[in-house]
């Protein structure tokens, strides 16, 4: 067990490797209760919403869910999260370490006619992701849920609120159920897929197969001292739709460009570059690793840094400290794997 | 052959004449996760009881082994390159890691199972 974000949460079932490899061939079921979930209701919530984030939520409606992030007025990133548009308002789902600095940001800003509540502690929400999750949820009338829609259904006899999005690269979906109830269809689904290898995965395999999927992990890949350009996250700033927190900041970084940039490294089976590694460019520092573990599924180490914009292009080597000595790192296109979900346009946050 | 002996850091080691055979425990590789590399020395080297003599490298850390005898270098598990993973299948036995030829004697700080288990119950 380790401590994320003040929840207890396991690194591991049995194996990282096994839930890895479950996660990209069959299905892996995540419990993802420690991310903050809010809900905001209210005939302002859409406005205010708009105000604080920077993606557009007009470009969908309701049943859709829609990946954002939510920046100062230096366009630094708070955090990144995902809206889901519900029957009744919005459910917003945050990450763990940000929960009360991002209720306390929302509070600040919310007008009267919002409301909006904390409901982290009285919903669960778990994930099942794998290219065969949908074959092997044990739910009906859930198939044509598109990818990043979501609606109420039920699973395993059980009324919950399901999205197909998820934080690894695969189809899937995110099932929201009232916590009270959440151990029976946890244990429904994994009974519904013990004998197709459907295996619970703890946060390592969390951790390696979002990263395959090069989707970036808050406090590590990014922070408020990162703006969306550097993170590679610009396709989610929609500057002309209207007035939001950090807005004017970012038309003028995007104008500029921005001062560091996202790269993907790859190395040699047992050279992992970790969090802080410096990288180099012909002896010279460029930046930092940000996130690298070993590659079970590719069969390589891989990582994410943050280094001066333009400094390191696809197909280059460079330099990458590994246990006190430099190591040779390939640079290469992210994703590092394209899983099964279903738009690559789209990635998935949960 | 004596039975198991351990060290603090976590090594394990069994002695027969002067051959010592060196793996890490049980509790050392669950703690670790799964492994999937290891930087080992070859044949040949001189090692001083406590000296560092490779790394084992897990999805979540990088870990240094301890030498916890003088000796020598006498074999190196080859298997280990291509199955990292045998250290936490078969800690004790697939999973050794290194032979060493003593020099001279044993290291007065090493522990019998029960006294490594008793010190490791306070780690979990």
């Amino acid at each position: 067990m380790v401590d994320f974000g003040g929840w207890e949460l396991p690194q591991q079932y049995t194996s990282i490797r096994e839930e890895h490899i479950a996660v990209r061939k069959v299905a892996g079921l995540f419990d993802i209760s420690h991310m903050g979930r809010f809900q905001v209701t209210g005939e302002a919530g859409l406005a205010f919403l708009q105000s604080l984030l920077t993606n557009d939520l007009s470009r969908i409606g309701r049943g859709r869910a829609q990946y954002n992030l939510m920046c100062n007025d230096h366009g630094g990133i708070l955090d990144d999260l995902v809206v889901y548009w519900g029957d009744d308002g919005f459910t917003v789902v945050v990450n763990a370490a940000n929960r009360e600095r991002d209720l306390e940001w929302m509070r600040s800003h919310a007008p009267s006619s919002v409301e909006l509540e904390d409901r982290t502690f009285e919903l669960a929400l778990i994930a099942l992701q794998g290219p065969r999750a949908q074959e092997l949820l044990p739910a009906k009338g859930l198939d044509d849920l598109p990818y990043f829609g979501c609606r109420p259904g039920e699973v395993a006899g059980v009324s919950a609120f399901v999205s197909r999005t998820g934080y690894t690269g695969e189809d899937g979906f995110e099932i929201f159920v009232s916590a009270d109830l959440v151990g029976e269809v946890w244990d429904a689904i994994l009974k519904n897929g013990a004998g197709q290898g459907v295996l619970p995965a703890g946060l390592g395999a969390r951790d390696a197969t979002r990263l395959e999927a090069a989707l970036r992990l808050y406090g590590n890949d990014m922070d408020d001292n990162v703006n969306p350009y550097e993170a590679g996250l610009g396709w989610t700033v929609r500057l002309d739709k209207g007035e939001f927190i950090g807005r004017d900041s970012l038309r003028r970084i995007k104008r500029d460009g921005p001062a560091r940039t996202l790269v993907g490294l790859t190395t040699a089976p047992g050279d992992i570059a970790r969090h802080g590694a410096a990288v180099r460019r012909h002896d010279r520092v460029v930046g930092s690793v940000t996130s690298g573990t070993h590659s079970f599924f590719l069969g390589h180490p891989i990582a994410l840094a943050l280094v001066e914009a333009a400094s390191l292009r696809v197909g280059e080597t460079a330099g990458v400290d590994v246990r006190g000595r430099q190591a040779s790192a390939e640079v290469v296109q992210l994703p590092f794997y394209r899983g099964s979900a279903r738009s690559a346009a789209a990635p998935a946050k949960s | 052959m004596a039975g198991r002996l351990y060290t603090k850091s976590h090594e394990w080691l069994t002695v027969d004449g002067k051959s010592v055979t060196v793996g890490i425990t049980d509790f050392a590789q669950s703690q670790l996760g799964d492994v999937v590399f290891l930087e080992l020395p070859k044949a040949g080297r001189k090692l001083d009881a406590g000296e560092t003599f490779g790394v084992v490298e897990s999805v979540k850390a990088a870990s240094d082994l301890y030498s916890p005898v003088s000796g020598r270098v006498s074999a190196v598990n080859e298997q280990l390159a291509g199955k990292p993973e045998l250290i936490n299948s078969d800690p004790y036995g697939d999973g050794w890691i290194l032979k060493l030829e003593l020099a001279g004697d044993l290291p007065t700080d090493l522990m019998d199972e029960a006294a490594y288990k008793k010190s490791t119950e306070s780690q979990t």
